[in-house]
């Protein structure tokens, strides 16, 4: 039951700070991400709020996975702020991926801010099982 | 401010600058609110989750980003005077065969209440989610919408 009363901590989001250099200026956030593996495929999972299907581009590379993901400003040009507690601008991410990857067979989707990333991994490098004879 | 006795401390520790030190330090605590209050720069609050918060002629706006949370689960309350924000982000199981190399995104409850500035229309109050950011529209309550006043030329 711990899990389920565990209380959300805020994080701040964290900014790019790198020498790449971006045609806009302004920040630009790295999307926190949940990266795991099984045997047939390597799954990406990234929060990217403001991000549809529109606005992202995900490129492979050798093995350079790039996120990138821009947004549209969300307010009119009439509102004016009166409290700002976060700021939005493009994402961006880039990852080496160890594992090589089938890439005709690569999927990707994204719904309610989320994207979900699937690598497949090639068939060669799937562990084969390798039976022992006793003999 | 204290008076700093002698003896209290071996002379070896004595910092006379100390107070100095202080009063700088509270200064830059002062000037640091001031600044954060006029400026657009974001105020990062140790509660989750962030909003921002804009008002034109009509409405209030309340936007805040909640990536991967379902519409349904999203509890928001108001008694015209604040409005309180609940919900749950779940982050699911992947099957237990898997190995994680990163696990950056989080879970769990949050709550968040804000007092409105102005008087609002209760009933008509509208939140949207999409994308992963939720938009709440709170419109004014007529006696809190801008009156233009025409001066007569005589």
């Amino acid at each position: 039951m711990a899990e389920e009363n565990k209380k959300f901590e805020p994080k701040n989001k964290e900014e790019l700070k790198t020498a790449v250099q971006e045609t806009r200026p302004g920040p630009v956030f790295i999307p926190q991400v949940d990266i795991f593996e099984d045997v047939n495929q390597v799954t990406l999972l990234a929060d990217m709020p403001g991000v549809n299907n529109e606005n992202i581009s995900v490129d492979l590379e050798d093995d350079q996975l790039t996120i990138r993901g821009t947004v549209k400003e969300p307010e009119n040009k009439d509102e004016i702020v009166i409290s700002r507690e976060y700021n939005w601008e493009n994402y961006f991410r880039k990852f080496t991926i160890g594992n090589i990857i089938d890439r005709e067979k690569i999927t990707a989707a994204i719904s309610d801010g989320v994207l979900r990333l699937v690598l497949p991994k090639a068939e060669e490098t799937k562990p084969i099982k390798i039976s022992v004879n006793v003999g | 401010m204290n008076i700093i006795r002698w003896r209290e401390k071996p002379w070896f520790e004595f910092d006379p600058f100390s107070e100095i030190t202080k009063l700088k330090s509270d200064m830059d605590r002062l000037f640091g609110v001031v600044r954060s209050v006029t400026s657009h720069e974001p105020m990062f609050p140790k509660v989750f989750p962030a909003l921002n918060l804009t008002h034109d002629e009509h409405n209030f706006y309340i936007r805040t980003e909640l990536p991967g949370i379902k519409a349904e689960s999203l509890d928001i309350n108001t008694n015209g005077v604040s409005i309180s924000i609940k919900g749950e982000r779940i982050i699911q199981e992947e099957g237990e065969n898997v190995s994680y190399h990163r696990s950056e995104r989080e879970g769990g409850y949050f709550k968040r209440v804000l007092s409105l500035p102005a008087k609002i229309e209760p009933d008509k109050i509208e939140a949207k989610y999409k994308d992963g950011i939720l938009t709440i529209v709170l419109p004014k309550a007529t006696e809190a919408k801008p009156k233009k006043i025409t001066v007569k030329a005589q």
